[in-house]
């Protein structure tokens, strides 16, 4: 299976998906370990490195982007993003991430209804560049 | 799937492929990235900017920073600078006992020395609109900070988008800013209108009455713009700045219209843009004192400290705070009282002689850096009373605090008593 993407971010993964129930805000959501702490998140505790991250949207405090890169350099982020909207401030920890450290996490929308199709927890492939998107299973 | 395409300008292209130095083209990079996945078709230039980013949040703030003024970056536009971790004029004020506080201290110093190095000005103020030559109607410039943003697009009427983090000082850096979102005039029309008019002119003309209808405001319309209908006319800007504050943090507004007020909002029908809204509510009292019920982690006992000056006091705050003190029982020795303002604020407070009255009263004076941000209450401190809604909303989840939201007067008597002493008379219904 294949699901067509728009790429935000270029770069590569392959990865395990977790589906979030929720959007997430990653500062103040998560710790230097990539762990939900935000209490009132339903999958609170959940640990979202190396993992290809299924959220809807981002939302929350725009120190987001610091929060992602910061995730990016120590080796605790996710290994992609796949939105049903885009999001600017996500975006922006990746570009910074990728520019200071050569470390590319791609960040993908997918239109929602494709983007519920894509199952939770199968190792997919990813790929990002300036010529679109794919998520392949 | 299709996107629009960006195009830039001859000049803007010679600066993304290093015509201007690795900076330049470096702050490029960040923008046209950002540009593109936000589907903007173009770049447009900004007149300021207000850059956030000097607050640390870990070694990748300091590295990005560092790295800009390595390669030779400097701001092209007028750039004030954010609250930073440390509060540079009174040092002492912060903590540094645990390897953490040791760690913000330091390298918030260093971060906030690497964007004085860009060429950014030591304005260290979540307030930049206190200052002189804030921008005008309709000019585009690049703020971060969401109090900022919102007081920016409302009260201003000039034009930012929400900016995350880096975007900021790469505005600064290359002048321009994506041409989308409250950029352009569609994004910028009233969509949730709130009639305010039921809870009467005298409950209008209290302090309390904004940052409450800003947090329940926000966290009802969210990312829309809302329209508020009847606002008397003569509301002051410090009460606009507690509104905008405390609906930038409960929801996601980055911009509001008050009828009669706002420079877009004249009439209804303008802050509408001449379309029908999406919504339309009715405000009373009561919501409001469930607003402040929510709002709060305690609400009667102990007062350990009272924090004002979240979006940061402006003057005027800082005149009617000693005029509160300058008279009558002293505060209680058990509470500590913290204001924080700006510096350029802090030196007209020094030279007028208000700053005396605050400091013999027992009023410590923050500047720089902001009492929910950063170590400065002490540990023990734990039931906290505030006038502002944005600090009521972060500080327990930032500093483990319980707190409490009262209007200034209503922190002024409490910390006389040491407990914590609300008016709720004010939430009677009363004639209109």
């Amino acid at each position: 299976m294949m699901v067509q993407a728009e790429a935000l971010t270029n770069g590569a993964a392959v990865g395990c998906t977790m589906r979030l129930t929720e959007p997430l805000s990653l500062w103040g959501g998560t710790d230097d370990s990539g762990r939900i702490v935000d209490p009132h998140h339903p999958q609170y505790g959940a640990v979202l490195v190396g993992r290809v991250l299924l959220m809807e949207s981002g939302r929350g405090s725009s120190s987001s982007s610091s929060v992602l890169a910061e995730q990016i350099r120590s080796g605790a982020a996710p290994a992609a993003i796949v939105l049903a909207r885009a999001d600017g401030i996500l975006v922006l920890g990746a570009i910074v991430a990728a520019e200071l450290y050569g470390l590319a996490v791609p960040i993908l929308v997918v239109e929602p209804q494709r983007h519920a199709d894509i199952p939770g927890d199968l190792v997919v492939r990813v790929r990002a560049s300036s010529s679109g998107g794919t998520i392949t299973w | 799937m299709s996107r629009t395409q960006l195009i830039l300008t001859a000049d803007e292209a010679r600066m993304l492929h290093g015509a201007d130095g690795d900076g330049v083209a470096l702050a490029m990079r960040v923008l046209v990235g950002l540009s593109r996945a936000l589907g903007a078709s173009r770049l447009v230039e900004i007149t300021s900017a207000h850059v956030d980013s000097c607050l640390y949040h870990g070694k990748v703030s300091l590295d990005f920073a560092n790295r800009l003024v390595e390669l030779g970056g400097s701001v092209r536009v007028p750039t004030t600078l954010n609250v930073g971790s440390m509060d540079l004029l009174h040092p002492g004020l912060v903590r540094t006992k645990t390897d953490t506080e040791r760690e913000v201290a330091l390298k918030g110093r260093q971060l906030m020395s690497a964007y004085l190095a860009l060429g950014c000005q030591a304005t260290w103020t979540c307030a930049p609109y206190q200052l002189p030559g804030r921008p005008a109607l309709g000019e585009h410039i690049a703020w971060a900070e969401s109090n900022a943003i919102v007081f920016a697009n409302s009260v201003l009427g000039a034009r930012t988008d929400r900016y995350g983090d880096f975007l900021d000082i790469c505005a600064a850096i290359t002048g321009r800013a994506p041409f989308s979102g409250l950029q352009t005039d569609e994004a910028r029309r009233g969509t949730a209108v709130f009639d305010c008019g039921a809870l009467g002119r005298d409950f209008l003309q209290t302090e309390l009455a904004y940052p409450l209808l800003g947090h329940y405001v926000g966290s009802v319309a969210g990312a829309e713009n809302p329209v508020l209908v009847g606002i008397p006319t003569d509301v002051s800007e410090d009460r606009l700045k507690a509104f905008g504050a405390a609906a930038a943090s409960s929801g996601g507004v980055a911009m509001f219209h008050v009828v009669g007020v706002t420079p877009e909002a004249a009439t209804l029908e303008h802050a509408l843009q001449g379309r029908p809204p999406q919504s339309t509510r009715e405000v009373g009292r009561e919501v409001l004192r469930a607003t402040r019920a929510e709002l709060s982690t305690f609400s009667s006992g102990r007062l350990d400290a009272v924090s004002v000056g979240t979006p940061h006091a402006s003057y005027a705050e800082c005149e009617l705070l000693a005029d509160l003190l300058r008279e009558g029982p002293p505060i209680h020795r058990d509470v500590a009282f913290y204001l924080s303002t700006g510096r350029a604020t802090l030196a007209q407070a020094e030279q007028s002689g208000v700053l005396r009255i605050l400091e013999s009263a027992g009023v410590t004076v923050v500047v720089d850096t902001c009492t929910y941000v950063t170590s400065i209450l002490a540990p023990g401190l734990k039931n906290v009373m505030t006038n502002s809604a944005k600090w009521a909303h972060y500080a327990p989840g930032n500093i483990n605090v319980d707190v409490v939201l009262g209007s200034v007067h209503e922190c002024v008597a409490s910390a006389r008593l040491g407990h914590v002493a609300l008016d709720n008379s004010l939430f009677v219904e009363g004639p209109p």
